[in-house]
C-alpha cells in the first residue's frame, strides 16, 4: 500500500473500486508525497482539507461506476477552479479566486475525481521550461538541475514524482507534449475543440487545447474520456458524440500506415534523437504497421508562423488584465493610463511582456498584412500539408522534442533557442490536430526522450491505440529516485 | 403642397458651399439578452446589476452569439432593402478603457452581416434616396461615471456587451433637414420592424456625424471631420450647422481642414477637436478567434423576409391605393409606428378617409396643444373611431362633433354616451324638420317674399334660424334640401 502512488491511474482505480484502498488513504498518501516534495515547487496552491473531505464523502457513499471514482487530482493552475485561487503563474492573478469552475475540471469532478491542488506553470502558459512562473521555476524529478519542460511543467513534475495519479495541462504550442517528453510521461494534445476552453485562462484562443498527462496510454484514454465533450459555452467546441476511448483501446495496429515526414529531420538534431526515431519506427514496423515516407513541406515555416499568431492573440487576450475589475492593481499612478502602465508593468513578467509586444506589433496597422495575415495564410498551407498526408497515412511519427530536458537557466537568456524547443510540436497546434507524446527511451545522460504520434482531426482513438501497442513493446520504464524527500 | 427648392448652402465670400454629410448610427438591438451573454438588457437597472462574467471579461470567459440579435440585424437589413451577407466575421477592435472590460470590442470589420441598402426620404422638394453602406453588429461598452467622486471614476457595466447595429450611410445627405428626415425614417423603419426602440433619451440611438464641405459644383469631397456620439437630432443639426460653417471659414481663409475626430459641446453649441488623424487609435482589428465566422443559411434569410411586417413605404402606398388617402395624409399617418397603429385601429372601425382627416386635423392639433403624443392621447382609438362613425352616419354634424370631441378630451368618455346624455343627436327626421322650417317661414313672411324676389343670399338666414331653433342639431344637408323645396313652393 505504501507504494500505491507509484502505480498507474488505472491500477489505482482498480484498488479503489475493489476497496483495497480507500479514497481517504489514497489522498493521504498523495498529501504525504506532496509535502515531502516541496523542493520541486510543482504546486502553487494545495487544497488538502477539501480533498480529504471529498475523499471521505466518496468513501461514505462510493460510486464505482464513474471513470475517476474517488481519485484526487492536481491540475494546472490555468484552469479556473471555484473558490480556489487561480493564478496562471502570474503576479497579475496572484489574488484571483474564481467564482466558477472550468468546464474541463467540472467534467473531471462529475466523473468522480476531486481537486488536490493547483500546479505551477509558465506565466500564462508562455514558456517551455516553467521558468517564467511568478511562483518560481519547477524542478524536474529526473534531476535537480533540470527543467520539467513547459508550460505544463508543474503538471509533468508532479505526475513523474507521484504527487498526483494523473493530471491535465494545456497545449498551445507543445505545452503538454514537451514536458511529458522531458519527464518520461504520456501527454496528449487533443483535436482543437474536443475539450472546452471555457474557464481556462486564455493564451492563444485558436491554438489552446486542454489535454491529459498520465503515466500510461490507458490512463490517458481514461482522462481524455472524462475531460472532453461538447460545451455550448465555447463556440469553437465540436459537437459530437462522446467516445469511450479506454473501452475501445486496442493494441492491434497491423496494416496501419505510419507517415515519416522528412522535414522533421532538422539540422543539428542530436544523434540520439534520430536513433530514438529509428527505434520507434522499428517497433511499429515489427507490430505490422507500414512505414511511409511523407513530406510536410511547410514545416519550416511553422515556428515563425506560430510566433506571430500566438502572440497576436495573446496580446489581445491579456488586455483584460488591467487592474480595473479583479487581479493585481498597482497603487502607483495618478490617472487611468498610469494605473494601467504600472499594473501591467508590475503584474506581468518579461516573457509575457515580450509576447504582448510582439503581438501588438504584428497586428499594428502597416504590419498586419506582412505579418498576421501572411501567417494566417501559411497556417492554411501547414494545415493542407497534413490534410494531404492523411489521405495516405493513418498517423505520423516524429520526435516530440529536439532534445531532452535542459538545465535550469540554460536558455533563459536566449528566447529564440527556447522557442526552438517547440519545433516539432507547434505545427500540430497550427493544424488543430491531435498528437500524443510517448516516453520512448533515454539519452546518454539517462534523461527521457519522447516520440510524437500525430493523428487526423478527431482520430484520438487511433493514435491512442498505436501508442498503446507501442508502449507495450517499447519497454520504457520511468525509474525516478526520489532524491527530494 | 408647394414644392420648395432645395437650398441648403453656406454662402462664403468666394462662393456657395455644399455640405456633405454621412452618418454612422448606433442603434441598440431590441433583444432580451446581450450580444454574447445571457445578461438582461433592460434599461434603468441599478449599476452593475446586469453583468455576467462574460460582460466583465473574467479569465477564461468566452462569447457565444445570441441568435436573436443576428435575426434582428438581418430583419433591419431587409427593412433597408440591403444585401444580407451569408458569411460575416466578428473581429476584435482593441483599445484600453476602464469601461471596456475585455480590452477589445467585438465588432465586424471587413465582413459585415449586412451590405449595401437604401432609405427613401420624403423631402418637400421630392423624394430622395440615401444609400446605406453597411450594417454590422457590435458590442456596446460600459459607462464611465466621472462626476460621482472627485478623485475616482465609477464604472457601470450594465450596458457592456449589449448588441448594437452600426448603420453607416453613404455621404448622400446634404443638409440638417435631410439628416433629420433620415434619422426619423431609419428610426421608424426599425420601430416598425421591432428591431430597435429608437429611444434617443435612453441612448438606444446615437450617431457619429461625418461632415465635409465643398464648393458648389466640385466633384471631389472635401476633408471630413467626424463628430462623435451625438444623441439627439437637434444636436446633430446644430453640430452640422456649426461644423460646416467652421470648415467654410477655414477654407475662405485659405486654410486647410484637418481630418480629425471632434466632440459637440451642447452647452456652448460648438464642436471641439478630440483627436487628430495622427493621434487616431490603431485598433489592431483581427478576427476574434473565440468565435467562428457567422454563416447564415439562405432559408433563414428568406423566412425572415417572409415574416417581415409591412414597412412605412409599402403602407403609405396601400393607404393611397386602398384607403383613398392623398399622399400628404398617407405620409403623416405612416411617419411613426404609434401613429400608424392608432390610425389602423381607427380605420378598421370607421370611414378611412374621414378618420384620416379628423386625425390629422383635430386630433393632432389637440395633442400638439397639450404637448402630448399619440401613445398618451386622452382619446382612445376605439372612441375616436366611434366619433368618426357618428359623423359619417349623420348622427351628429361636424359642428356638434367638435363639441363632442372637446368633451371626449376632457372626460375620456365614449362619444355615444356624450351624445346621448347631452342630447346632441342630430335632427334628421324630415317630418320634424319640415314642421320646424314651416314655422320659421311663416314667422318670416317678409324675408320669404324678398327671397323669392331674387335676394337668394337670404337662404343662409333661413338655415341659421333652423339651427338656432334646433339648438344646432338639425341635419344641415337635410335642412338645405327641405328649405329649398319649401321656398320653391
Amino acid at each position: 500500500m505504501s507504494n500505491i502512488t507509484n502505480q498507474s491511474l488505472s491500477e489505482i482505480l482498480k484498488s479503489i473500486k475493489s476497496k483495497k484502498i480507500s479514497s481517504l488513504e489514497l489522498t493521504q498518501e498523495y498529501i504525504k508525497n506532496i509535502e515531502n516534495a516541496k523542493k520541486l515547487n510543482a504546486f502553487v496552491t494545495t487544497t488538502f482539507d477539501k480533498a480529504l473531505e471529498n475523499a471521505k464523502k466518496f468513501d461514505n457513499k462510493p460510486n464505482n461506476e464513474q471513470l475517476l471514482s474517488g481519485i484526487p487530482l492536481a491540475v494546472k493552475d490555468l484552469f479556473c477552479t471555484e473558490n480556489v485561487k487561480t493564478t496562471a503563474g502570474s503576479n497579475i492573478l496572484n489574488n484571483f479566486v474564481p467564482s466558477y469552475e472550468s468546464t474541463v475540471t467540472k467534467n473531471l469532478w462529475n466523473n468522480g475525481a476531486f481537486l488536490l491542488g493547483k500546479l505551477n506553470c509558465d506565466e500564462f502558459a508562455m514558456g517551455s521550461s516553467n521558468e517564467t512562473s511568478f511562483f518560481g521555476n519547477v524542478i524536474n524529478p529526473i534531476g535537480d538541475h533540470l527543467v520539467p519542460g513547459g508550460s505544463s511543467g508543474g503538471s509533468s513534475s508532479a505526475l513523474a514524482a507521484d504527487l498526483t495519479p494523473a493530471t491535465i495541462g494545456t497545449d498551445t504550442g507543445g505545452s503538454i507534449r514537451q514536458p511529458a517528453s522531458f519527464t518520461g510521461t504520456v501527454g496528449l494534445k487533443p483535436t482543437y475543440g474536443l475539450c472546452s476552453r471555457w474557464g481556462i485562462v486564455a493564451f492563444a484562443s485558436s491554438l489552446d487545447q486542454a489535454g491529459p498527462m498520465t503515466k500510461t496510454v490507458n490512463d490517458c484514454s481514461i482522462m481524455l474520456e472524462a475531460m472532453s465533450g461538447f460545451d455550448d459555452k465555447d463556440s469553437t467546441s465540436i459537437n459530437k458524440k462522446k467516445e469511450s476511448y479506454s473501452k475501445n483501446l486496442k493494441d492491434n495496429i497491423k496494416g496501419l500506415k505510419i507517415g515519416i515526414p522528412k522535414e522533421y529531420r532538422v539540422d543539428n538534431m542530436p544523434k540520439e534523437i534520430d536513433e530514438l526515431w529509428e527505434k520507434g519506427k522499428k517497433i511499429l514496423k515489427d507490430l505490422g504497421a507500414q512505414l511511409i515516407d511523407i513530406s510536410l513541406p511547410h514545416t519550416k515555416y511553422a515556428l515563425p508562423t506560430y510566433y506571430i499568431v500566438a502572440p497576436a492573440e495573446a496580446s489581445s487576450n491579456l488586455a483584460r488584465y488591467d487592474g480595473v475589475r479583479y487581479g493585481y492593481r498597482s497603487q502607483k499612478g495618478k490617472d487611468l493610463i498610469e494605473m494601467y502602465e504600472n499594473t501591467r508593468s508590475e503584474g506581468f513578467g518579461d516573457e509575457v511582456k515580450r509576447r504582448i509586444l510582439i503581438g501588438t506589433y504584428v497586428l499594428s496597422s502597416g504590419y498586419y498584412d506582412a505579418y498576421y495575415l501572411k501567417a494566417q495564410k501559411v497556417r492554411q498551407l501547414i494545415k493542407k500539408d497534413f490534410d494531404d498526408s492523411f489521405t495516405k497515412v493513418d498517423a505520423i511519427l516524429t520526435p516530440s522534442t529536439p532534445s531532452s530536458a535542459f538545465k535550469i537557466g540554460e536558455k533563459t537568456n536566449d528566447p529564440v533557442s527556447m522557442y526552438l524547443n517547440d519545433i516539432f510540436t507547434v505545427p500540430v497546434n497550427l493544424a488543430g490536430l491531435p498528437a500524443l507524446s510517448l516516453p520512448a527511451g533515454l539519452d546518454k545522460q539517462g534523461y527521457p526522450l519522447g516520440l510524437q504520434l500525430i493523428g487526423k482531426a478527431l482520430d484520438e482513438q487511433k493514435i491512442l491505440n498505436i501508442g498503446y501497442a507501442f508502449e507495450k513493446n517499447c519497454g520504457y520504464k520511468n525509474e525516478i529516485k526520489k532524491w527530494w524527500s | 403642397m408647394s414644392k420648395e427648392k432645395f437650398d441648403y448652402f453656406i454662402n462664403g465670400e468666394k462662393g456657395k458651399y455644399e455640405v456633405v454629410i454621412g452618418l454612422e448610427v448606433h442603434a441598440q438591438v431590441l433583444s432580451n439578452s446581450k450580444l454574447f451573454s445571457g445578461s438582461s438588457t433592460k434599461f434603468g437597472a441599478d449599476p452593475n446589476k446586469q453583468v455576467s462574467l462574460i460582460d466583465s471579461a473574467f479569465p477564461g470567459m468566452l462569447p457565444v452569439i445570441n441568435e436573436e440579435c443576428v435575426k434582428q440585424a438581418v430583419r433591419t437589413g431587409l427593412g433597408l432593402n440591403a444585401k444580407i451577407n451569408n458569411y460575416s466575421v466578428f473581429d476584435r477592435k482593441n483599445y484600453f478603457y476602464a469601461d471596456l472590460p475585455q480590452g477589445y470590442q467585438i465588432s465586424q470589420y471587413k465582413n459585415p452581416i449586412v451590405g449595401e441598402g437604401k432609405i427613401l426620404l420624403d423631402m418637400p422638394y421630392g423624394s430622395k434616396e440615401i444609400g446605406i453602406e453597411r450594417l454590422h453588429l457590435e458590442q456596446d461598452a460600459g459607462k464611465s461615471i466621472h462626476d460621482m467622486d472627485p478623485s475616482s471614476t465609477y464604472v457601470d457595466l450594465n450596458r457592456s456587451g449589449i448588441a448594437l447595429m452600426e448603420i453607416v450611410s453613404k455621404p448622400h445627405l446634404r443638409s440638417p433637414d435631410e439628416v433629420n428626415a433620415y434619422i426619423k425614417k431609419l428610426r421608424t423603419i426599425m420601430r416598425y420592424l421591432g428591431t430597435c426602440d429608437g429611444n434617443m433619451q435612453e441612448g438606444s440611438l446615437r450617431a457619429d456625424v461625418n461632415v465635409s464641405v465643398r464648393k458648389l459644383g466640385d466633384k471631389n469631397f472635401g476633408t471630413r471631420c467626424e463628430i462623435k456620439n451625438v444623441n439627439s437630432i437637434k444636436f446633430m443639426q446644430m453640430a452640422i450647422e456649426y461644423e460646416a460653417n467652421r470648415q467654410v471659414e477655414l477654407l475662405e481663409d485659405g486654410k486647410e481642414i484637418d481630418q480629425e475626430t471632434r466632440l459637440f459641446d451642447t452647452k456652448k453649441n460648438e464642436t471641439r477637436s478630440m483627436r487628430s488623424k495622427e493621434d487616431a487609435h490603431d485598433y489592431r482589428y483581427f478576427p476574434d478567434p473565440d468565435l467562428l465566422p457567422l454563416k447564415l443559411e439562405q432559408k433563414l434569410i428568406d423566412d425572415l423576409k417572409k415574416s417581415l411586417p409591412e414597412l412605412p413605404d409599402n403602407k403609405k402606398e396601400r393607404l393611397i391605393q386602398e384607403y383613398g388617402l392623398n399622399s400628404y395624409e398617407a405620409n403623416v399617418l405612416v411617419s411613426e409606428k404609434e401613429i400608424s397603429d392608432y390610425y389602423e385601429e381607427v380605420a378598421k372601425l370607421s370611414d378611412k378617409k374621414l378618420a384620416a382627416t379628423w386625425m390629422i386635423g383635430d386630433l393632432f392639433a389637440m395633442l400638439n396643444d397639450k404637448g402630448l403624443n399619440i401613445s398618451n392621447s386622452p382619446i382612445s382609438a376605439k372612441n375616436f373611431a366611434e366619433l368618426v362613425q357618428s359623423i359619417k352616419s349623420g348622427e351628429i354634424s361636424g359642428r356638434i362633433a367638435k363639441e363632442v370631441f372637446e368633451i371626449m378630451v376632457e372626460s375620456g368618455d365614449n362619444p355615444k354616451k356624450i351624445i346621448e346624455s347631452k342630447g346632441m343627436k342630430q335632427q334628421s327626421d324630415p317630418k320634424e324638420l319640415e314642421k320646424m322650417i314651416n314655422e320659421i317661414l311663416s314667422k318670416n313672411k317678409d324675408k320669404v317674399d324678398q327671397y323669392k324676389a331674387g335676394k337668394e343670399k337670404l337662404f343662409g338666414f333661413f338655415v341659421g334660424q333652423v339651427m338656432k331653433l334646433s339648438g344646432g342639431k338639425a341635419n344641415p344637408q337635410l335642412t338645405n334640401e327641405i328649405l329649398k323645396k319649401l321656398l320653391k313652393g
